[in-house]
């Protein structure tokens, strides 16, 4: 089989993988496993970014991939396990949604990414590489996970599981990078890296600290500001 | 000579690891007064330059005539803000105390290069790391209130910048489709690339919805008066007088890629609902807020909303009038959250029910706190008086007459509502608090240098008035954003 070929298996397979992940977020109720799922995902992304040098002969997004790979696939999930080691708190108990109105919320988020990704498929679909055709279709995989970001942090009562939320948004923001222009550029991916792994270290110190002054965090508790 | 724009950048970093390194508490209390000054010193030396605009790696760094003038005013706000926090003890710095001044000079090290980039992607990593470095700084106190504060912050801070990280993302993408792949804001200005309208459209609102976060507009404006009210005093004068300030600049930037490719109706249309909405919103909390810190801080969402609408009209008067509300309001801001702070700890209450009688009581905090609340009001000689009314003016030339009669009368409700509070605060007989605290500096805090409030309110009186230079600086400034 050709190198193309391979890539855009890879792509499919890689894509799959992240929309799959997505869901068993909303699915799972334990922190932990959030934090392997979103190890999961990390490697998906990195998988995606090297179909995607693969497609387009690019040496330097290999270099990206291994950046993704350490940090969203390793370093990250690793920081999200300490902070809910540290807190003692797993399960997340009393949720908004329950786990099956959660997954169906899923599809319709997924439904709406297709509807609105399409002014951004027809922009970038074939122009650029080889690969940019199948990318550019798999963009609304990218904002489904953004949205599914956002519900996870509009619905879950767990300070940690906010933290997952973003994390997920975040690689939803990447896919939808790497699927429409290969990525941006390295100075700047390494600047957002950098800021998504202090975003993630503040938030694990805080959800601590909070526990360590209020006992097991729910947001709802956070109620002492307001007007 | 173009490396001049590295300054704002090293200063900080030298100054921060000397207050991490150096024990003294008197280099942790001076680092973030003497890297103010230095990025003032540089905006001003850029303000003051002709010739071709300085440029380093590739636009990785880029001053024109915006970025200089935004830096003076990071640098004015923050000599105000940090200059009137100096704590003059000497001794050992204690952990805490190195790890703020660290972060200060951090915090001023991003807000620099957010205005001296010229590639979108940089600057929105700026901006996030604004939220990173004043993280702690929120947290300080280290209260159940100031964490909660904090995590707020940060979480509605990260989600809502990381939405403006798509917009930019799909902005690189929109260009690149177009034949070059590129994050420079003077490319994407320049009107040479076939952009796609449909595609930009998407990219610039979500841009705009995710800095408008950090900038405080409504509807993502409620982490706002939680982080300010909770930080340490000038922290709250940094974040009100210039975080916002810088994230609304972002919001100028993506607003000129807006007119080149798309026309200014749907900017227009969404900067003013933000900018009507935040001033609505404003207007009902401050009428009905009970902590002054928290008044201040919904001050600030309304001057905000109020920057929002004029960046809605546009027009060289709107611009100009926008980009010296920005230095005025922060001045003024950072003032009145260096002396909130030290009525706070004279008085150990953020209530305003329970301070009465400041006037007669603490004259040398109330005056100040006065002169500072009647800038913010826009009163003349004030410079906010001039800019709100160029705002009004630019809005009714434009067409708005409506939304300017709208913004008119929720100004008079924020007007009515800061007078009472203030009033409250300050009038009345000096004997209703008996005891020791009642007079005089008596906790620790209270006290603290007197000059930088002196100067930056004598600034932001004299500064409407000084046609030259500073209206031709701004003037140019404005130009650049259109």
């Amino acid at each position: 089989m050709s190198l193309d070929g391979l890539a855009t298996q890879l792509l499919a397979l890689s894509t799959g993988a992240l929309l799959l992940t997505a869901a068993l977020l909303v699915w799972r109720r334990s922190l932990a496993a959030a934090a392997r799922l979103l190890a999961v995902q990390g490697v998906a992304l990195a998988a995606l970014v090297v179909s995607i040098a693969a497609a387009e002969r690019d040496a330097e997004l290999l270099g990206v991939a291994a950046v993704v790979l350490a940090l969203k696939g390793v370093v990250i999930p690793l920081v999200l396990g300490r902070g809910v080691r540290a807190t003692g708190v797993d399960r997340e108990n009393a949720l908004r949604v329950n786990p099956t109105s959660g997954l169906v919320g899923v599809t319709l988020l997924a439904t709406l990414a297709y509807l609105v990704s399409r002014p951004i498929t027809q922009a970038t679909a074939g122009i650029g590489g080889t690969a940019a055709g199948p990318a550019a279709f798999a963009v609304p995989v990218g904002l489904t996970m953004v949205l599914v970001g956002l519900l996870l942090v509009v619905t879950r009562r767990r300070a940690l599981s906010q933290l997952v939320g973003f994390l997920v948004l975040d690689n939803g923001i990447a896919t939808v990078a790497f699927l429409t222009a290969a990525g941006v550029p390295f100075v700047v991916e390494l600047g957002v890296s950098l800021d998504v792994l202090l975003v993630a270290l503040i938030l694990a110190v805080l959800s601590g600290r909070l526990h360590a002054a209020l006992g097991a965090v729910s947001v709802d508790e956070l109620n002492e500001l307001r007007d | 000579m173009d490396a001049i724009v590295l300054v704002p950048l090293l200063a900080p970093a030298l100054l921060g690891a000397a207050a991490v390194v150096v024990p003294d508490r008197r280099v942790a209390a001076w680092s973030g007064v003497v890297d103010s000054v230095v990025v003032l010193a540089v905006g001003l030396v850029l303000l003051a330059r002709r010739g071709p605009v300085p440029d380093l790696a590739d636009g990785l760094l880029r001053a024109d005539q915006l970025s200089a003038f935004m830096l003076t005013v990071i640098g004015a706000v923050g000599l105000t803000a940090t200059w009137g926090g100096v704590d003059r003890a000497a001794g050992r710095a204690t952990r805490a105390e190195r790890r703020y001044a660290a972060l200060v000079c951090v915090f001023l090290a991003a807000m620099s290069l957010a205005v001296l980039t010229d590639n979108l992607g940089v600057l929105w990593v700026a901006i996030e790391a604004t939220t990173v470095a004043t993280a702690f700084l929120v947290g300080h106190r280290g209260t159940r209130r100031s964490l909660e504060a904090a995590w707020k912050y940060v979480v509605l801070g990260s989600v809502g910048v990381a939405i403006a990280l798509l917009g930019v993302v799909l902005l690189y993408a929109a260009g690149r489709s177009a034949g070059e792949a590129t994050l420079s804001w003077t490319v994407l200005t320049s009107g040479r690339l076939p952009l796609d309208p449909g595609l930009v459209r998407v990219a610039v609102a979500l841009a705009v919805l995710g800095f408008a976060t950090k900038a405080g507009l409504a509807p993502m404006h409620s982490w706002l008066p939680d982080a300010h009210g909770q930080a340490p005093a000038p922290v709250s004068g940094l974040m009100s007088g210039v975080l916002l300030a810088v994230a609304l600049y972002a919001i100028l930037r993506v607003r000129a890629i807006a007119d080149v490719v798309l026309g200014p109706g749907l900017m227009r249309g969404l900067l003013m609902t933000a900018g009507l909405g935040s001033l609505a919103v404003a207007a009902a909390l401050i009428l009905r807020q009970r902590d002054y810190k928290r008044l201040l801080a919904y001050s600030s969402i309304e001057h905000m909303g109020l920057l929002a609408v004029g960046a809605a009209i546009g027009g060289p008067l709107a611009m100009a009038a926008v980009l010296l509300h920005v230095l005025g309001h922060g001045l003024a801001k950072a003032t009145a959250f260096v002396v909130a702070g030290r009525i706070l700890a004279a008085e150990g209450t953020s209530r305003i029910q329970d301070v009465r009688g400041l006037l007669a009581r603490r004259p040398a905090l109330a005056v100040p706190f006065v002169v500072a609340v009647a800038a913010l009001l826009g009163f003349p000689p004030f410079a906010l008086f001039f800019t709100e009314v160029a705002i009004v003016v630019a809005g009714w030339q434009a067409g708005l007459g409506w939304a300017m009669a709208v913004v008119l009368v929720l100004l008079l409700a924020v007007f009515a509502g800061l007078v009472r509070a203030t009033a409250a605060m300050v009038l009345g007989p000096a004997g209703e608090r008996t005891g020791a605290d009642a007079s005089g500096p008596s906790r620790r805090g209270a006290g603290g240098p007197v000059t930088p409030l002196v100067l930056a309110l004598c600034a932001t009186a004299v500064v409407g008035f000084s046609a030259l230079p500073v209206g031709a600086a701004i003037a140019r400034a404005a130009g650049v954003v259109g």
